[in-house]
């Protein structure tokens, strides 16, 4: 098996490794696939767009289009655009200066990041996330003498894919605790406008990128979250709770509102 | 033609010859003794994997014991290199199979390796015995258990800070009970608990053993039971300390690491509380290494621990140790040569950590043979640069990270220009640079004019204009690689030192000024360089003048790599086409 070809995207679509003719249908399909007409461009972004999640009733997602190519073509490659969203979400960053800023590897701020949870966390073993760390440890259950205090350092990594960026990204779901920091992670991800940090711009390092105000809960903005579950299917992000759904999402994607149908309206 | 050295007297002077640099100078002489050296070169090391094909360099060392490569551009350790870019260690992997059977080692830094690449070593390397992974992704814990099945001479196994899939702690059991060889084993980026009693027995079992880094799920009993069972030990990392422990336990502790009287090296320490430090104390005159950057330790419980570490030649730290802390390292750590500092909270309103400059003054001052420094501050003064720069003329590697960008001396307002300056004027072994705060483009006059042994150059949100790039491009006799971020300029100083990219290994540089047009034009100049555009958008949908994202540019012998994913397009060596078909998939 030919090592270079890693997961393909449902939409069949093949990125790496294979030798020229091969990738003409590969490039037509990918082509055909969820990208919009129009290229994505700045003044789309421009608009007030937000992300809606969790409106009410559980329904299903089913798109027009396949799922979108994803550029993440590889398993668990690149990993690492998961740890601005980490550090961001986990630190209530407003002042989030850059990508990457400060040049720290990923490991190093996942580290950190947990670090910082269990020391929130550290009150008692009666939260949600305590429970599921006992769970998770063989220690706990096997030895009495030990209280386990371990903070979670299991990282839950899903691909976030948006219709009309080819570039996808990754998100630690771990370093997360609600459906409100996901949003505002994926916002910071995918709704900055990645511009050169000017001196002009940089006001004493108050937040560079201009972010969308957030529409929480109210159905009016353009894009909306949705996950892939375990059997498939691609559900409404929102609707069941936070650590539900952690056990069951496989994957995320945020739609443009056009492309989504039967939504049971 | 003259005297000719047979070439078995050649060969056996090459033998004592190890430098990869000098063998490539002897490789050059004449035809006979590239011959001679391409025959009897065993260590091959490749700085990027796309400069060369898998194939020629498998032909050209058909002896290869040890082979070296590496993969993404550096600046892809922060995220700034999107998923999916390549680097795939599977074709170096086929080609050696095919070609280089006896090779031995393998280390892999930065690079997509799958598991179908780890079970093709298990199965082409008969006498495989290395394996190295730095900061690599893609496979999971099923490709290790192939590794540590077959291969029966394994002596070093090590994953440093990759990304694997974890799929559970099985990979362990996969050692059989012949395997005696181990002589360092590294998992401690993985998260799945391993069974304690596979990794008892196996360790029982290894006497060579010297280098063992745990995973932080193995519990403070299961590292006791370890250091029973090897003493020997010369580097260790322990598991996680975030148990709490009844007293006996607590002995039982003390009572291990004081056997181990070879212990050289002390890493993991996560969530380590200061009650547990004590148990380390009797190792600590003899630490040469101690990394304690992911134990949450404060003042002053990390005096009582450093303070006890006169050997000690390596240390990293989190900026909890303060200037107080560094000053008690200043007195202590004489040997100290390099000195890390991360930050605890890198989140910027969360600063207000004691850790200034003066920290890596006074460091500067105690420890004459300070060389490699990397230091997260918030901010800095010239001051303190030049007092650095004057008091360790000695250091090869200097990397300061301002947290805050843009920021200027706060004591004085100005640039950190004056410092930079004293840094690469006074450090004359200066290797690696990394520059950060205020600097404009003064800053890399000197930097060009004085940094002539620097071989790699980090710059991030600095200079005022393209005058920055070209001081570099025209100056810095050494440089191999240099990376900019945030520099909002490039074309001209591009297109002008287009001839010194080829000197060099690679030029990074994302959210610049650089124009889809000019990487055209850099691109038909410099057949041999490769102009990657890593960007959203296909360059041809935007204005010639309209900046890329980001362009990695390195010279290659190998052509337009075929592997590109989507968003990544070598520019066609024909400017009409723009971008090589071959890149669009």
């Amino acid at each position: 098996m030919n090592g270079l070809q890693d997961v393909c995207s449902s939409s069949g679509s093949v990125m790496i490794g294979l030798p020229a003719e091969e990738d003409e249908n590969a490039a037509l399909s990918s082509e055909d696939s969820s990208r919009p007409d129009e290229s994505v461009s700045e003044t789309e972004l421009d608009l007030a767009l937000g992300l809606s999640i969790g409106l009410k009733g559980r329904r299903k997602v089913r798109s027009s289009l396949s799922s979108s190519s994803s550029s993440s073509m590889t398993r668990e490659s690149g990993t690492k655009r998961s740890a601005d969203s980490s550090y961001a979400a986990a630190s209530n960053a407003t002042r989030q200066v850059a990508v990457g800023w400060p040049p720290l590897r990923t490991y190093r701020i996942n580290s950190l990041v947990n670090q910082a949870k269990s020391l929130a966390t550290e009150g008692g073993l009666s939260s949600d996330i305590q429970k599921d760390t006992v769970k998770n440890s063989v220690v706990a259950a096997k030895n009495d003498d030990v209280c386990f205090i371990k903070s979670t350092r299991t990282s839950m990594l899903v691909k976030v894919t948006m219709d009309g960026v080819i570039i996808g990204r990754k998100v630690d779901l771990n370093a997360l605790d609600s459906y409100a920091a996901l949003e505002k992670t994926l916002e910071q991800m995918f709704f900055q406008i990645p511009s050169p940090v000017t001196k002009s711009n940089t006001q004493g390092c108050k937040t560079i990128k201009e972010t969308r105000a957030s529409v929480l809960l109210d159905g009016s903005s353009e894009y909306i979250i949705t996950y892939q579950d375990k059997d498939g299917d691609w559900m409404l992000v929102g609707d069941v709770p936070w650590q539900m759904f952690l056990g069951s999402v496989k994957r995320l994607r945020i739609m443009k509102h056009s492309n989504e149908t039967g939504v049971g309206m | 033609m003259g005297l000719r050295l047979p070439s078995k007297v050649l060969e056996h002077i090459l033998s004592f010859i190890d430098s990869n640099e000098d063998r490539n100078s002897v490789s050059l002489v004449c035809k006979s003794w590239f011959e001679t050296e391409r025959k009897t070169r065993k260590r091959v090391f490749v700085g990027n994997c796309y400069a060369v094909s898998p194939a020629a360099v498998a032909k050209r060392f058909p002896e290869m014991r040890s082979l070296t490569l590496k993969g993404k551009p550096h600046f892809a350790d922060y995220n700034l290199v999107p998923d999916g870019w390549g680097g795939y260690a599977w074709p170096w992997i086929e080609a050696m199979a095919a070609k280089c059977p006896s090779l031995e080692e393998i280390r892999l830094k930065r690079m997509v390796v799958t598991d179908e690449c780890l079970e093709k070593i298990a199965a082409s390397f008969k006498d495989f015995e290395v394996l190295v992974l730095t900061s690599c992704e893609g496979f999971s814990t099923d490709g290790i258990a192939a590794i540590a099945a077959t291969c029966r001479n394994l002596r070093v196994l090590e994953l440093r800070e990759c990304i694997v899939e974890d799929l559970g702690g099985d990979w362990l059991s996969y050692f059989p009970e012949t395997s005696t060889s181990l002589v360092s084993l590294d998992f401690s980026c993985l998260d799945s608990e391993v069974k304690i009693s596979d990794l008892e027995r196996l360790v029982s079992r290894s006497p060579n053993l010297k280098s063992l880094k745990l995973n932080p799920a193995v519990t403070l009993d299961g590292l006791v039971s370890l250091l029973r069972r090897a003493p020997q030990l010369t580097e260790l990392g322990t598991g996680s300390f975030a148990f709490q422990l009844k007293p006996e336990a607590f002995s039982k502790l003390s009572e291990a690491f004081s056997n181990c009287k070879q212990l050289q090296s002390l890493s993991g320490l996560w969530d380590v509380l200061p009650e547990y430090l004590p148990a380390l104390y009797s190792v600590c005159p003899g630490l040469t290494s101690l990394n304690l950057s992911y134990a949450t330790v404060r003042m002053p419980d990390l005096v009582e621990l450093l303070r006890r570490c006169s050997k000690l030649q390596k240390l990293w730290v989190m900026d909890l140790i303060e200037d107080k802390g560094l000053e008690a390292v200043a007195s202590y750590c004489k040997e100290l040569r390099e000195l890390r500092v991360f930050p605890s909270a890198p989140d910027l309103d969360e600063a207000n950590i004691p850790l200034t400059e003066q920290g890596l003054v006074v460091v500067s001052k105690g420890c004459r043979k300070l060389e490699s420094v990397l230091y997260f501050c918030v901010q800095f003064t010239n001051a303190a640069l030049l007092t650095i720069a004057r008091k360790r003329p000695n250091l090869k590697c200097f990397r300061l990270c301002v947290i805050e960008p843009f920021a200027p001396d706060y004591k004085t307002n100005e640039p950190l220009d004056k410092g930079f300056k004293a840094i690469a004027e006074g450090c004359k072994d200066l290797r690696r640079l990394s520059v950060s705060g205020l600097l404009s483009d003064k800053a890399f006059k000197y930097i060009g004019k004085h940094a002539k042994k620097v071989r790699m150059l980090s710059i991030a949100f600095a200079g005022d204009s393209d005058l920055m790039l070209h001081h570099l491009l025209s100056g810095c006799e050494s440089l191999k690689k240099l990376e900019i971020r945030d520099c909002p300029f490039g074309d001209t100083a591009l297109l002008e030192h287009a001839a010194k990219l080829e000197t060099m290994r690679s030029l990074w540089m994302s959210s610049c000024f650089v124009s889809f047009g000019a990487c055209k034009i850099l691109s038909k100049k410099m057949p041999r360089l490769n102009v990657e555009v890593i960007d959203e958008h296909p360059p041809e949908t935007r204005p010639e003048s309209s900046p890329v994202e980001r362009i990695y540019i390195y010279r290659t012998v190998a052509g337009p790599r075929m592997d590109t994913p989507e968003f990544v397009w070598t520019i066609h060596k024909n400017p009409e086409i723009g971008v090589s078909h071959l890149a669009i998939k």
